[in-house]
């Protein structure tokens, strides 16, 4: 965990009178309805379907059991008794009153929380691998990168105003598993030939209504030099980003027009200027930050196994079939990565109650040094568990209904909160999940089909990520009806694709069933089980899904004109 | 020249707004301060400097402050930058380039979408003066400069960065 220094903590406090400042003015009538939106944007809150939607940052995904009984007070006070997890690794809840919005800051504020810049046209919650510090193909923990990269974007004068939102995500493993290719900004933490610690960056990659994936545009930056290139890559695009439509004001759309050559000759012209001034870091700079994490005391391996794990597995299948999904290597000898999974049949993907917050908050301190981390794909994780402790902590979250085995699975699903909740949203995606779910509950139906991510969204805005699930689905609302469109191929990780559509979109009846096609024909043409549904979708192509789902027979598509 | 000028606020004070915003299909004013866009300065420079008017110059937020243009705007008592929307945040790049890359000492003054919320991160982006929308309340706008008394980002105010300061402890 990082602890904030006496200076994050002021700003925080100082930010919370802000706000509280804003909202009187709002309501007392001095700030109009427009101005407004955006000051409580950047903080976070929207106005929603029927009720403000609050959005609190998880900086790297990275809670405190602190906080976590803090979020898990907030649920009961503020909200109707839960929160969400968001794919940006944040925490939504859906119910808080505008005017007590400066009391939860408040809340936030005295447990090292905020909800800054987590909506609005500004750098967001900077995003990374969940692993991060835990995985074995890492070359160094992400994290103090990702929090000196928070510090430098929180309150940035001159970024405040951008023509549109702008997020940033770390990596620095082999596998990417923070979606860097489809961030306005990703950073890979690299070494160079010479042995020294750099970045590589990537930029313009992004979802919604025009996906696309990010283009390298610089292989090596010097470590200390972090700063002033992203302030280049930022200036460059506050100053040509459009401003005129919503729809193409992204730096993707940018880095498209002017071609990605170009537009990295103007970063690096910009950068010229800017790499030895002020902005360059000092080595002691990072070290502060690093010192401020806290460090793991892992136990001797001899003694965080004790060898009653393989003898658990082994006696109870429950117990078995939960540790081959949601149990996973960590690099210390001795420990586990243990993932909670946040699908249960009957919840909305990513939900979490207040009581489930306390408790995960008690586990955390008992089993994982006091922190867990929420994934981008909805679900949380405690990374550090010694492998004696596994299956009482196993029983625990059975217990809490947190111990559903399915991540990576079919139904281990991304979902936002469509039409449900949200005011964007054309269809419903979180009944679409249940009806899904419904389908596949049946677990070892779900281990014969494998690794498999669908990833769902009610609007074009791509919340749900669908552009980048093996099975993506979009909802789009047609004379009033939910319809989904359906993609299939995508992937956010090191083999980085945007889906393939399928055809014309399938209706609410339908689409369900749409998903089990395709999985029958996945089963029927994949080359033995160890071919993935996306290996074998790129094997065969999509002339047979195609097929399937619009044979004559069916008649649920609904044809275009 | 009928209407009220706006409110204006130099350097974390209210003061008297003495120059006039000249548009540029309007007749100059006799005498005293104006503000006339670049693209009028440029092409009446001549008429301009004979006039016996002080000068400042309004720039456009598409353009970039190149060394050209800093050049060009170096000598003058004033540069209006333009917040057509307070949303268009094009202007705080325009200020920070010109005072801090290129050293412009004269007043920055930002016109347009001015608002309350906005001040604090526009001074600190180096624009000095403000033009107040008129719907404002400038006693409550002075109180937005006292929103942080601390950042991590360097600004013109010369607040001291979280970053200089983690460094002076040691």
């Amino acid at each position: 965990m990082y602890r904030y220094d006496e200076l994050d903590q002021r700003l925080v406090d100082e930010r919370v009178a802000q706000y509280r400042d804003q909202t009187e003015r709002y309501l007392a009538g001095k700030l109009s309805e427009e101005e407004f939106r955006s000051l409580r944007l950047r903080n976070g809150l929207y106005i929603q379907r029927f009720a403000p939607m609050l959005r609190i940052a998880v900086p790297y995904g990275l809670l405190s059991s602190r906080q976590l009984r803090m979020l898990g007070h907030i649920a009961r006070t503020y909200d109707k008794g839960y929160g969400h997890v968001s794919t940006r690794q944040n925490i939504q809840f859906n119910w808080p009153k505008l005017e007590q919005v400066p009391d939860i800051l408040a809340d936030l504020a005295s447990v090292q929380m905020h909800a800054i810049q987590t909506s609005g046209n500004c750098i967001r919650n900077i995003t990374a691998d969940h692993l991060a510090g835990a995985a074995a193909d890492e070359l160094l923990d992400p994290r103090p990168y990702c929090e000196i990269t928070r510090q430098w974007a929180t309150f940035h004068p001159e970024f405040n105003w951008l023509p549109r939102k702008f997020k940033i995500a770390f990596s620095s493993s082999t596998k990417d598993r923070a979606a860097t290719a489809v961030h306005d900004i990703g950073v890979h933490i690299v070494r160079n030939e010479a042995g020294e610690l750099g970045y590589s960056i990537f930029v313009g990659g992004g979802l919604g209504r025009m996906p696309m994936l990010a283009h390298k545009i610089r292989a090596f930056l010097p470590e200390l030099d972090l700063f002033s290139y992203l302030e280049a890559i930022l200036r460059v695009y506050n100053r040509l980003g459009r401003r005129d439509n919503i729809h193409r004001a992204r730096i993707k759309v940018l880095v498209k027009s002017l071609g990605p050559a170009r537009f990295t000759e103007l970063v690096e012209a910009e950068w010229a200027e800017l790499k030895d001034s002020y902005l360059k870091l000092l080595p002691e700079d990072l070290e502060r930050i690093k010192t401020r994490f806290d460090q793991h005391a892992y136990k001797p391996e001899g003694e965080a196994d004790d060898g009653s794990l393989e003898r658990q597995l082994a006696a109870d299948s429950r117990f078995a079939a939960w540790a081959k999904r949601n149990l996973r290597a960590h690099r210390q000898p001795g420990y586990g990565v243990v993932f909670v999974s946040l699908k249960a049949s009957g919840t909305a993907p990513g939900d979490v109650t207040d009581s489930q917050f306390e408790a995960l908050a008690d586990l955390a301190d008992q089993y994982a040094f006091g922190e867990l981390r929420t994934t981008h794909d909805q679900n949380m994780v405690l990374a550090d568990v010694a492998k004696k402790d596994v299956y009482a902590l196993w029983r625990k979250l059975d217990a809490l209904g947190l111990a559903t085995p399915n991540i990576g699975l079919l139904t281990d699903m991304i979902c936002c909160p469509g039409l449900d909740f949200c005011s964007l949203a054309n269809a419903g995606s979180i009944g679409v999940a249940q009806d899904i779910y419904d389908l596949f509950e049946n677990l070892d139906y779900q281990h014969d089909i494998g690794e498999l991510k669908i990833k769902m969204s009610g609007c074009m805005n791509g919340c749900g990520h669908h552009t980048v699930g093996h099975i993506g689905i979009l909802g789009v609302d047609k004379h009033g009806e939910e319809w989904y469109q359906v993609t299939l191929g995508g992937s956010a990780e090191n083999d980085a694709a945007l889906g393939d559509r399928t055809g014309p979109s399938i209706s609410r009846a339908g689409i369900a069933e749409a998903v089990k096609k395709i999985i029958d024909v996945y089963l029927e043409q994949r080359e033995g089980e160890e071919e993935t549904f996306l290996s074998a979708y790129r094997r065969v192509g999509m002339a047979p899904f195609k097929a399937r789902l619009y044979s004559g027979a069916e008649a649920d598509a609904e044809v275009e004109a | 020249m009928s209407a009220p000028l706006p409110a204006l606020i130099r350097d974390g004070k209210l003061a008297a707004n003495d120059w006039h915003s000249v548009a540029d299909d309007a007749a100059l004013p006799a005498a005293g301060k104006a503000i006339v866009s670049l693209k009028r300065w440029r092409a009446e420079k001549d008429a301009l400097a004979a006039s016996g008017l002080t000068l400042g110059v309004r720039i456009p937020n598409t353009d970039e402050v190149t060394p050209a243009l800093a050049q060009e705007l170096s000598g003058l008592p004033l540069v209006a930058v333009e917040i057509p929307k307070f949303a268009d945040g094009r202007a705080y790049s325009q200020a920070r380039v010109l005072r801090e890359r290129y050293g412009y000492a004269g007043e920055i003054r930002a016109q347009g979408d001015v608002l309350h919320d906005q001040l604090f991160h526009m001074s600190r982006c180096g624009i000095n003066a403000f033009e107040l929308r008129a719907d404002q309340d400038p006693q409550d706008c002075l109180k937005a400069f006292g929103d942080y008394d601390l950042a991590y980002q360097h600004g013109a105010d010369r607040m001291g960065t979280v970053w200089e300061r983690r460094r002076a402890q040691r």
